[in-house]
């Protein structure tokens, strides 16, 4: 389990490592945190001619707080956005997701460019930001572009990033007040990949009910799913578990997962309905209580 | 090894500075194993999962085989090696693992210690259930972690309380697990 | 007194400063790294192997193929219950026309590094053609089946046929019978660390062997007979080891491969086997199929049971032999005196990784089986469990108490034991006679609790002999040389406590010395749970030996009979005063003085096996919603006769059941249709960490010390393992008793909980 070789470079600027992109193609891999790719490699399921560090680019890492957004650079790691004090107090589902990634020596390493552009549909990060309408901005030498989750994440590992493009930052925009967050997810053992994984964001109305919410779904498909047909049911009522319940049981005929070795489709189902109950009731309850 | 791809690095463990030369693919594991010597830190899955080769790097628990030693140039590292007093005394993690009889094979041990160092660090006080997630990165085989987590729990507290487990001159040192009854 | 006192490990303090040395530790000048090219397939013919690319590339050392090998080379003998018949299914160390499993070695490649031999590796071009894989014992024995070892003529390898009065008699009085199916799933050892060996020719010729452990000596005798050359010019030293648990210590083709690479190179040859090899290359374990039938009366009474099993072997057999199906057999009554008892055990061959021992061979895969059928009894008559076992304990007043089947080729004869005392400890910690009362309370507030038993018997100290040599040094120390291996399991420690107690010295002055060929001059080893018992007694007679030459000295010196003297503390005492009346270094001095060799050696020999026993409780809570379970209490009581270190008794303990646990809800060596290992890495072989295991309860006992040996022990390594998958299935059977579940396979998954209570509680009428 040693990787093949490899050419190595480091660069310390986004436009160096957006030229040296450009100068080897295909033939090149980002590496952030390297806890996907490292792996891969090691067991030569990924071999790269050419490997781009970019964990020197400082100005990649970065966590960045303005009236409308939180920005956070491609480079930051996940420890650093479980660990900052702002996160924690806007939007604490990033908080409370983060702390579900693997374990602390995972976290040490892995950034949050490298988790979205890896593209599990297990993952929190990919979740996460679909639930909170998130764009992602990428760079090439000739232009950036800002992507919605929608328009970025394609299927199984896959997204609509370019071969010449680096995943520069993330951009949340700042929920509004009334709003609670809850991420919840199933493993068989703590710290690995879900096998069902739901977060979701509730606002509330000034009487208690409900003026938006948002589900998201891992583990079902591809990629995040979404279930407004499902939120949407919510809106203009109180969110009292039978409400709650009554929209959750419909899931199981918007969502079709696949087997796999670790759980059959229909368990799969089955955990994204119980999984989307909990996490409804827990956002909105925790809204209420920022209300309150 | 291709001689032509050869980087040097420089990088500090346990305080003293390395220098060497390796090919950019060497895992940090392996710089720490075969160009330093420094064995005391183990390699169990290569692919993340177990912990055994947990390091502390830039004041972070990182897995050693999930990085390249190219990656560490210029870094800080710390390994179970670097545990001890150079004059060989304990830390109180070490003695509480000796105490507690937190280890049987020891392969887990260097990288389990390493994880708890930076947990306790960061949380001084904790209580059962919070060492249990503490350690859970690190996977034994032999101990099914009980005494591991009564060995992170006294290791607090002697941290706590700056002071180091009982002096070990004397032979026997009874300690109180193996609940014995007869009836 | 040492001997019964938890004192801390001498082992340690190298193991917690990074001073250990594994294996993969030592480098020797001029070293270079071997890697393994294995079969990617199942089951296919080798046409042809191109190896011209690889020994092409710079740093590249050699490679070699099957056909590179000795003409005359013999494949690997069994060690344990070795059996005429299976010779003709032993493995070679590489394979040259056929591979059978994934994962089976095909060519060796040295290079400078293993990054190199890797590459090296990559540019191996191997021409196969596939044949259909068998993954299934019973497609296996099918009559349309291709057979993987034409010469033995069937896939079915070998039947073990044992039985002890007439089922079939007692079965036709039985008012009650029932047949069930029940399936263990494949899962091993898979210690921390990975297998290794270096092996380099020294100056005077002779090969040196680091790596080898578990059956140092047996390993040196069978490397000497594959290269043809005397063992004198072989040396095996045990390095330390991260773990053993039953597959590491066996010789596996590496084990040939290695060395003999080193004898042709002339240079020092290391091989460390990285996690993904090892989850196909080293044992696995366990996978049984159970067919029972079982017989009883009104009151749960057990007459009679009939137990056909089919035991996945593998694709060859290893150096197990027959030993794993044999004690499933062997050990499968437990603490029952059953009065009619049948065992039809298939021995049979498929595609997948061969199989050895695992922690608690044959009596996890049996206890798992018996105490399930013990519930279902329970369930079908509505009785209590608890009272269904104690109805068919064997009394003390039993004991010894012969079986009646057989296992390593002794009869099992149980030594001693009390086995309703013990269910009535467990029931009383446990709670059990108020769980209904807490079961309901729980239940009105919608939580779902069930607590589950399971009774068994384990097996240790298997003999036929185990050596130990003392010798008192210089300053007093003592060295203590033995035949055992050191796989992490705190043996050193507790032979210095034996020779300590004997000696009256403390435990700290005794060096352990083991697992080196040239210096330890033989010995069986450690497997089988045999070390405290067999190692441990020759080393109390082995110092006892020494202590009585000392204190013969000590008599003539005082001029008192040396039956009333004895040594305490470094001290020569008077026996009925406890008065001191000399340093023991003035008489080790005299001693020197006189020239009298203050060393000894003993070989312990024992014929028969001491049987420990316990009992496992479990008491979970279910999330109904998902199905997962959690271990609110988990409960173990071992009577082992005689825990020589009560600290280390409880790791053992507590360590075993991390591996029960594992068996019982997480690992599973899983393969697809085409042979195919679908859980070969980490992130699909769920080893429990720390959040997963419960704190576990435990109660040592010693009330039933063995006869057989001087100490009185029993040992203690396997008890943890053996019995958590059925004490966690009769939990949960017992929460969801509503639900129409039966838990007859592993591991247990939440999918099949969930699914059980989706489907809702079963009503009364069909019931
Ligand atoms: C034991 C273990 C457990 C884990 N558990 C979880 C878990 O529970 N949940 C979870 O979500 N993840 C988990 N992970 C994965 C971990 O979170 C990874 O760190 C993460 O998926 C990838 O981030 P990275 O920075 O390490 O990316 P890398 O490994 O460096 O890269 C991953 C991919 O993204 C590309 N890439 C990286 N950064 C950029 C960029 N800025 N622009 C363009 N492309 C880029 C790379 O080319 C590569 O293809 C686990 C990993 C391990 C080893
Ligand atoms: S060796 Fe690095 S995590 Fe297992
Ligand atoms: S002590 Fe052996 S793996 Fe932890």
């Amino acid at each position: 389990m040693k990787p093949a070789v490899f050419d190595y470079y480091s660069p310390s600027g986004l436009e160096e490592a957006l030229s040296l992109l450009d100068e080897f193609g295909y033939d090149a891999k980002i590496m952030s945190g390297g806890q996907s790719l490292i792996p891969m490699m090691n067991m030569r399921l990924a071999r790269p001619k050419v490997v781009i560090d970019i964990s020197k680019i400082d100005e990649l890492n970065f966590i960045n707080i303005t009236d409308s957004v939180i920005q956070i650079g491609g480079l930051t790691r996940h420890f650093q956005v479980e660990e900052s004090k702002e996160i924690g107090e806007i939007c604490p589902l990033l908080t409370e997701g983060m702390k579900l990634i693997g374990h602390s020596q995972i976290r040490s390493r892995g950034t949050i460019g490298g988790s979205v552009v890896h593209a599990d549909p297990t993952a929190e990060l990919p979740v996460m930001l679909s639930t909170l309408g998130a764009t992602i901005t990428l760079a090439s030498s000739e232009e950036y572009r800002t992507l919605t989750t929608d328009e970025f994440f394609m299927t199984y590992l896959t997204t609509t990033i370019e071969t010449n493009e680096i995943l520069v930052s993330i951009e949340i925009p700042i929920p509004p007040a009334n709003t609670g967050f809850a991420i919840d997810e199933f493993t068989l053992r703590k710290g690995d990949f879900a096998i069902v994984l739901a977060a979701a964001s509730v606002t509330l109305d000034d009487e208690g009910r409900v003026k938006s919410a948002t589900l998201g779904l891992g583990g079902v498909d591809g990629v995040p799913v979404i279930l407004d047909e499902i939120t949407e049911e919510l809106i203009g009522h109180f969110p009292d578990s039978d409400t709650i319940s009554e929209c959750c049981n419909r899931i199981g005929d918007l969502v079709d997962p696949e087997p796999d070795i670790h759980a059959s489709g229909e368990y799969r189902k089955d955990l994204c309905i119980t999984y989307a109950k909990r996490v409804l009731e827990r956002a909105a309850e925790k809204a209420a209580n920022r209300k309150g | 090894m291709t001689q032509s791809n050869l980087k040097n690095i420089a990088l500090t463990v346990n305080g003293k500075e390395y220098t060497a030369s390796v090919e950019p693919r060497m895992l940090l594991s392996d710089v720490l194993r075969d160009e330093l010597g420094l064995t005391g830190t183990h390699v169990g899955c290569e692919h993340g999962i177990c912990g055994a080769c947990t390091v502390i790097m830039d004041g972070r628990p990182v897995r050693s085989c999930l990085v390249y030693g190219v990656q560490a140039d210029q870094a800080k590292v710390q390994t179970v090696e670097g545990l001890a007093d150079p004059d060989g005394g304990l830390h109180p993690l070490q003695e509480a693992f000796w105490e507690k009889h937190g280890l049987q094979c020891g392969f887990c041990t260097p990288g389990m210690l390493m994880s708890a160092c930076h947990f306790l660090e960061q949380n001084p006080n904790p209580n059962r259930e919070e060492i249990r997630e503490g350690i859970s990165g690190n996977l034994c085989r032999c101990t099914g972690y009980q005494n591991i987590v009564d060995a992170v729990e006294l290791a607090a507290e002697l941290l706590s309380k700056n002071k180091k487990c009982d002096d070990e001159s004397s032979d026997l040192q009874v300690v109180q697990t193996g609940r014995k009854v007869n009836v | 007194m040492t001997i019964g006192t938890s004192v801390k490990r001498i082992e340690d303090p190298r193991l917690i400063t990074g001073k250990g040395q594994y294996v993969g530790d030592i480098k020797l000048h001029d070293q270079c790294e071997a890697v393994i090219v294995r079969s990617p397939h199942a089951h296919a013919n080798i046409l042809r192997i191109d190896t011209e690319k690889a020994k092409q590339l710079p740093e590249v050392l050699m490679v070699m193929t099957g056909w590179d090998l000795p003409k005359d080379l013999s494949p690997i003998p069994m060690r344990l219950a070795p059996n005429e018949a299976l010779t003709k299914a032993l493995q070679f160390p590489l394979a040259k026309d056929k591979v059978r499993y994934v994962g089976e070695p095909v060519v060796l490649i040295v290079a400078t590094s293993r990054y190199t031999a890797e590459d090296a590796a990559d540019l191996i071009d191997v021409t196969y053609e596939s044949l259909a894989p068998i993954t299934d014992v019973h497609t296996a024995i099918q009559s349309d089946t291709s057979v993987l070892h034409p010469e033995i003529g069937s896939n079915d390898l070998f039947l073990i046929h044992s039985k002890k009065g007439s089922v079939n008699e007692e079965l036709k009085k039985c008012p009650y019978v029932i047949e069930e199916d029940l399936y263990v799933q494949r899962h091993s050892g898979i210690p921390l660390e990975t297998r290794g060996l270096l092996a380099v020719v020294q100056e005077d010729k002779r090969l040196t062997v680091y790596g080898p452990t578990k059956v140092v000596h047996f390993n040196h005798q069978i490397l000497a007979r594959l290269l043809k050359i005397d063992s004198q010019n072989i040396r095996f030293i045990e390095t330390d080891v991260g773990g053993g648990f039953g597959p590491r210590g066996e010789f596996y083709p590496e084990d040939y491969l290695i060395p003999y690479a080193a004898l042709r190179l002339g240079r020092p040859v290391k091989w460390v086997e990285d996690r993904l090899e090892h989850m196909v290359a080293t044992n696995h374990s366990r996978e049984q199929k159970h067919h029972v039938v079982v017989g009883f009366d009104e009151s749960g009474r057990i007459h009679a049971l009939r137990d056909e099993i089919f035991v996945d072997t593998g694709a060859y057999i290893r150096t197990h032999g027959i030993t794993v199906p044999v004690l499933t057999q062997g050990m499968f009554p437990g603490p029952y005196d059953f009065h009619a008892l049948e065992f039809i055990t298939h021995v049979v061959a498929t595609n997948k990784t061969p199989t050895g021992t695992y922690r608690g061979p044959g009596r996890f895969e049996g206890t798992f089986v018996r105490e399930r059928i013990i519930d279902i009894i329970a369930k079908k008559l509505n009785l209590d469990p608890t009272v269904v076992r104690e109805r068919n304990l064997i009394k003390p007043e039993q004991m010894p108490y012969t079986n009646g089947i057989s296992a390593l080729g002794q009869v099992v004869e149980y030594d001693s034991g009390d086995y309703p005392q013990i269910l009535d400890i467990a029931r009383n910690a446990m709670e059990w006679n108020q769980f209904a009362e807490r079961k309901a309370l729980a239940a009105a507030e919608g939580k779902i609790i069930g607590l589950g038993f399971a009774m068994f018997v384990e097996k240790s100290g298997l003999g036929p002999w185990e050596f130990c040599e003392v010798e008192i040094l210089e300053k007093g120390d003592l060295t203590c040389k033995t035949g055992l291996a050191d796989v992490g399991q705190g043996v050193k420690t507790a032979l210095a406590q034996i020779c300590s107690d004997q000696l009256g010295i403390p435990y700290s002055k005794v060096t352990v010395i083991h697992g080196d060929t040239d210096v330890v001059e033989k010995g069986n080893g450690s497997f089988a749970t045999r070390g405290t018992v067999v190692g441990g007694s020759a080393a109390w007679y082995a110092s006892e030996a020494l202590k009585k030459k000392l204190l013969l000295v000590a008599a003539e010196l005082l001029h008192l009979p040396a039956e009333e003297l004895d040594i305490k503390n470094q001290l020569i005492i008077h026996i009925t005063n406890q008065q001191c009346l000399c340093q023991l270094e003035d008489i080790i001095t005299e001693c020197r003085k006189r020239g009298i060799e203050l060393r000894e050696k003993y070989t312990f020999s024992i014929d028969h096996m001491s049987y420990p026993y316990g009992i496992h409780a479990a008491e979970v809570a279910i999330d109904s919603e998902t199905g997962k379970i959690k271990i609110e209490k988990y409960y173990i009581a071992y009577d082992i006769g005689k825990a020589i270190n009560p600290l280390l008794v409880h790791g053992q303990l507590v360590g075993g059941m991390a591996q029960g646990l594992g068996g019982a809800l997480f690992e599973e060596l899983r393969y697809d249709d085409n042979g195919q290992l679908i859980t070969g890495s980490f992130m699909d072989y769920l080893i429990p960490s720390s959040m997963e295991m419960p704190e576990v309860e435990i109660e040592i006992l010693e009330n039933s010390p063995s006869p057989l040996n001087p100490l009185g022990v029993k040992g203690a390594g396997e008890g943890g393992t053996v019995a958590v998958a059925p004490a966690i299935a009769n939990a949960i059977i017992n929460a969801l008793d509503k639900y129409p579940i039966e838990i007859t396979s592993l591991p247990i998954r939440p999918e099949v909980i969930r699914d059980a209570i989706k489907k809702g509680p079963v009503t009364n009428e069909e019931e």
